[in-house]
């Protein structure tokens, strides 16, 4: 790195950023950024859109090949929709089902404006709530449209049999979610994303039972393969066999979640990874946005080093629970040494910090401004359990609604914490602790999904769209199966539509010898390392400094540091990595070490876009910029935009690209969550 | 404040499918009782890899018990000792200092091993194809209030959906028998409106299935329901009965 060594005092990283990234690029015309918003009123938008977009008829449906990568809520619920209108799909999972995908780990519901509650919600409501959580960084049209479709949603899915939970009178019932003033959270007690992804498992099943959609399991996508500029294949490494394989279609579709084990510990599954984005960028997909990562405030604390994941319990728990840590030092340092026990902190020396700081939300703000509370009465030294913990306490609903109901409506989460902490919630508050959980950031896409590559989309977590700075509780499930089910299904006609004439592809051509030659050779170095070090012992030596100068609270001087360790870690990867075990057959410590490759390029990106945001928004908070009682300082002068960053080589710097954020229906303002 | 313990483990090891496998001791110190039993292995595995050795292969991802994905016959018990809960939300602090703990994959001729702890279970991918769906395209539904659902009828469904499609029924069951996982997918459609339309098709389709791919027959013991971590109960399997006995009658 280059002449860093006058950062004392510096907050704003403008003048060294030339020396992380190309900034000055982005300004020749071959770098305008085409994010395709339809244009009229933005109720108008999708509308116009769909009736004016070019169409493929059924006949020629049957001559086209779509490759979908994953089978979480967004993959299945593609690949199936794709199948029923004909397509000939190609669907892949790492794992040994498409059931298994992460999405099948999410809790609390999904969201949609159907207003059943009759507390004044509306698609605009949505809309607007999803645009302001997100700190207004997303893009409007984007968001409206998966507003717009959020209650076809729900009706899909209770068309497919998913048993959202009901009324007596046999209608469905709701909760409420962070950041929303109405209740739109439809559920299935705390299994929502289980019961969505089976319901999409289960379409997907039909579709392969026809023949339309064909399911490979346990492959992993370890690259794309380019013609002529558009992507037309993939090549996989089939986990079972250790074989390369190669697909070819007309176009591809990722949809691999997110890269929240960049932390090593998150709530993500131990499978999770980012590889597939890293693969799109190494081939010229911008990555936008990758700041913002949420650090979900429920999670069971940290208990020591061996520890693997971390469990997020439902944000739901966050209707009937009061978060609060002691009020006076002595007590918290009390809790800490054992002497005392939450149970003996009488109410008036609880201090119920988000009901004192956002009196308006409450318990129920979003995640980010939870998250950070809790880290800035940890840091003051007001932490229970190991210092880094505050309580989540049941007593107040036990005591207005009797533990039967509370059984009732979290009785599965509470098992759930006691089986991992020993503790049981219905007697002493729960401890909880904020941890990685969803990157709102990923592969940049337009309007209709498609990344800056022609042919490739990105739907779900692994695209940037639709939550900006934040996400709201509830709305990962929204999106992901907007995504697949309603949007992408027609805006990939549109590309599609003139491809008819395209012959199916062989994988019989230079392209993909080439790719598959790249993918033997980086797998063959990585092997030839004969290090001394697992991928897992590297991978939290990631993780500690992503959480720590990447995490919760950013400053200037942290992430230029933090640029320099990742480097490190870098070096030592590719100096001290064992890989035991042979390449051509199956080697799960050689699909970690992939991915822990792609992973190190992630988080130094992350911390690069975090470096140039001079500002702090939803999840990403620079300690510099802070209003004076500690809220994020937003700079929509200099910062009202998607960060996109374009990959000019292993060592080059990364090209910055700019799209402007426009906001026409909604008035921006500051987020305030206290009045 | 953190506790650690010793344990002796034996893991049974096999190359492939068609291998012969074996046990093998390993001992591992030093294992903190707030620890997973798969944290454990972690650890196992950690000090194999430092020993140039090849991993144990065993099947995790979500670690919260909701994928499915983990396995494991702990002590002779599919998901281990403790009732209602997954491999992966077992923890250490459930085993005593100086324990013996005995690993072996599911064993049943449905799920063939691929390497050592980890085995095939596409079969169960193959009997949700065959009908574990309602036939209906995307984007032509109902208002989803259009058709109410009592609670009572909504919430059994529920508990029958609930099932994550691990295999420990399979595992469990001296028979070898899906009865249990296809009795689940069976009833929560079977209970709910919008399973009604396909409801004999399924039930005929499913079981046929089911017996093609060389799983048992079922002879009520119940041991499926016992070990199953998410506690679907028994009487799915008396529902698939009456259903698939309903839907031969009306062929």
């Amino acid at each position: 790195m280059a002449n860093l060594t006058n950062l004392e005092g510096m907050i704003d990283s403008s003048p060294i950023m030339k020396d992380f990234a190309d900034i000055e690029s982005s300004k020749l015309p071959e770098y305008q950024i085409d994010s395709k918003i339809p244009e009229g009123p933005i109720a108008e938008k999708w509308t116009n859109y769909k009736a004016h977009q070019k169409l493929v008829n059924p006949a020629n449906k049957r001559n086209l090949d779509i490759i979908v990568v994953g089978t979480g809520l967004a993959g299945a619920s593609a690949a199936s929709t794709l199948g029923e209108m004909g397509f000939n799909v190609k669907n892949f999972c790492i794992q040994d089902s498409p059931r298994r995908a992460h999405s099948i780990a999410a809790q609390g519901g999904i969201n949609a404006a159907k207003n059943y509650q009759n507390d004044g919600d509306s698609v605009y409501r949505l809309f607007y709530d999803t645009v302001k959580g997100g700190d207004f960084r997303s893009r409007e049209a984007n968001v409206y449209r998966l507003a717009e479709v959020s209650n076809n949603i729900i009706d899909q899915c209770v068309q497919q049999g998913v048993p959202f939970a009901r009324e007596y009178g046999g209608l469905l019932a709701n909760r409420s979610f962070g950041g929303a003033q109405v209740s739109r959270t439809f559920y299935a007690k705390g299994q929502t994303g289980q019961q969505l992804l089976l319901g999409a498992y289960a379409s997907l099943n039909r579709q392969i039972q026809k023949g339309t959609v064909k399911s490979y399991n346990r492959r992993e996508m370890l690259d794309i393969v380019m013609i002529d500029g558009r992507a037309r294949g993939i090549i996989v490494r089939n986990l079972v066999t250790g074989e390369l394989e190669r697909y070819a279609a007309h176009a591809v579709v990722l949809a691999t979640g997110g890269y929240g084990r960049a932390f090593f510990l998150s709530t993500n599954a131990m499978g999770c990874n980012g590889s597939a984005a890293i693969q799109a960028f190494k081939k010229g997909a911008y990555l936008a946005n990758l700041a913002f990562t949420q650090i979900h405030p429920t999670c069971i604390p940290v208990h020591g080093e061996d520890q693997s994941k971390l469990t997020l319990m439902s944000e739901s728990l966050r209707n009937d629970g009061r978060i609060w840590v002691p009020k006076k030092k002595e007590d918290a340092e009390a809790i800490r040494a054992g002497k005392k026990k939450p149970t003996d902190i009488p109410d008036e020396d609880r201090d119920f910090y988000l009901e004192r700081r956002y009196p308006a939300f409450g318990n129920l703000c979003p995640r980010d401004i939870a998250s950070r509370a809790a880290k800035e009465r940890c840091d003051a030294g007001y932490g229970v359990g190991t210092g880094n913990a505050v309580y989540l306490d049941f007593k107040y609903a036990i005591d207005r609604l009797g533990e039967d109901v509370v059984r009732d409506r979290y009785g599965n989460l509470f098992d759930m914490y006691q089986m991992i902490s020993d503790d049981n919630p219905y007697h002493t508050p729960m401890m909880i602790f904020p941890a990685s959980h969803y990157t709102m950031g990923g592969i940049w896409v337009d309007y209709e999904l498609q990344t800056s590559i022609k042919g490739l989309f990105a739907i779900g977590e692994c695209n940037f769209s639709d939550h900006g700075a934040n996400r709201l509780g509830a709305s990962a499930l929204m999106q992901g199966l907007a995504d697949g089910y309603f949007v992408l299904p027609y805006t990939m006609q549109n590309y599609l539509s003139d491809q008819i004439k395209v012959p199916h592809f062989t994988t019989d051509t230079p392209e993909f010898d080439a790719a598959e030659k790249g993918v033997r050779d980086r797998i063959a170095k990585l092997m030839a390392i004969k290090g001394t070090k697992s991928p897992d012992e590297i991978h939290k030596r990631l993780g500690h400094v992503m959480w720590n100068l990447v995490g919760m609270g950013r400053t200037l001087q942290g992430l230029v540091k933090a640029v320099d360790e990742i480097e490190e870690v870098r070096k030592e990867f590719y100096s001290d990595l064992r890989i035991v075990g042979s390449a051509d057959d199956l080697n799960t410590e050689l699909e970690k070490a992939l991915r822990l490759e792609d992973f190190l390029v992630i988080a130094k990106m992350m911390a690069i876009d975090a470096l140039n945001r001079n500002e702090s928004c939803g999840a990403h908070f620079r300690e510099e910029y802070q209003t004076a009682d500690g809220e994020a300082a937003r700079n929509d002068k200099d910062y009202m935009y998607v960060s996109c960053w374009k990959y000019t080589g292993d060592n080059e710097k990364p090209i910055l690209i700019k799209e402007p954020l426009k906001y026409e229906a909604i008035q921006v303002q500051t987020r305030n969550y206290k009045s | 404040m953190e506790k650690t313990i010793s344990v002796n483990l034996k893991i049974w090891r096999q190359r492939g499918p068609k291998e012969k496998g074996q046990f093998v001791n390993y001992h591992l110190d030093n294992v903190s009782t707030d620890s997973s039993f798969l944290e454990m292995l972690d650890m196992l595995n950690q000090q194999l890899v430092e020993n140039n050795q090849e991993p144990v292969v065993f099947d995790n991802d979500c670690r919260e018990g909701i994928c499915g994905m983990c396995s494991l016959y702990i002590n002779g018990h599919p998901h281990g000792p403790v009732q209602s809960i997954t491999t992966c939300q077992l923890h250490m602090r459930k085993f005593n200092d100086g324990d013996t703990i005995t690993i072996e994959p599911w064993r049943s001729a449905a799920f063939p091993v691929i390497r050592d702890l980890m085995v095939n279970r596409n079969a169960f991918d193959q009997i949700q194809q065959a009908g574990g769906y309602v036939s209906f395209n995307c984007g032509g539904a109902q208002d989803a209030n259009s058709t109410p659902i009592s609670k009572e009828i909504a919430d059994v469904a529920m508990d029958s959906a609930t099932c994550i499609g691990c295999g420990a029924c399979v595992a469990a069951c001296k028979n070898g028998s899906a009865m249990l996982f296809v009795s689940a997918k069976v009833s929560q459609f079977a209970l709910l409106p919008q399973g009604q339309v396909e409801r004999k098709r399924r039930a005929r389709a499913m079981v046929k299935k089911m017996d093609e791919l060389g799983f048992g027959n079922c002879t009520n013991t119940g041991a499926c329901a016992a070990e199953c971590p998410k506690n679907i109960p028994l009487s799915n399997i008396a529902r698939l009965n009456r259903e698939f006995i309903k839907a031969k009658f009306a062929e």
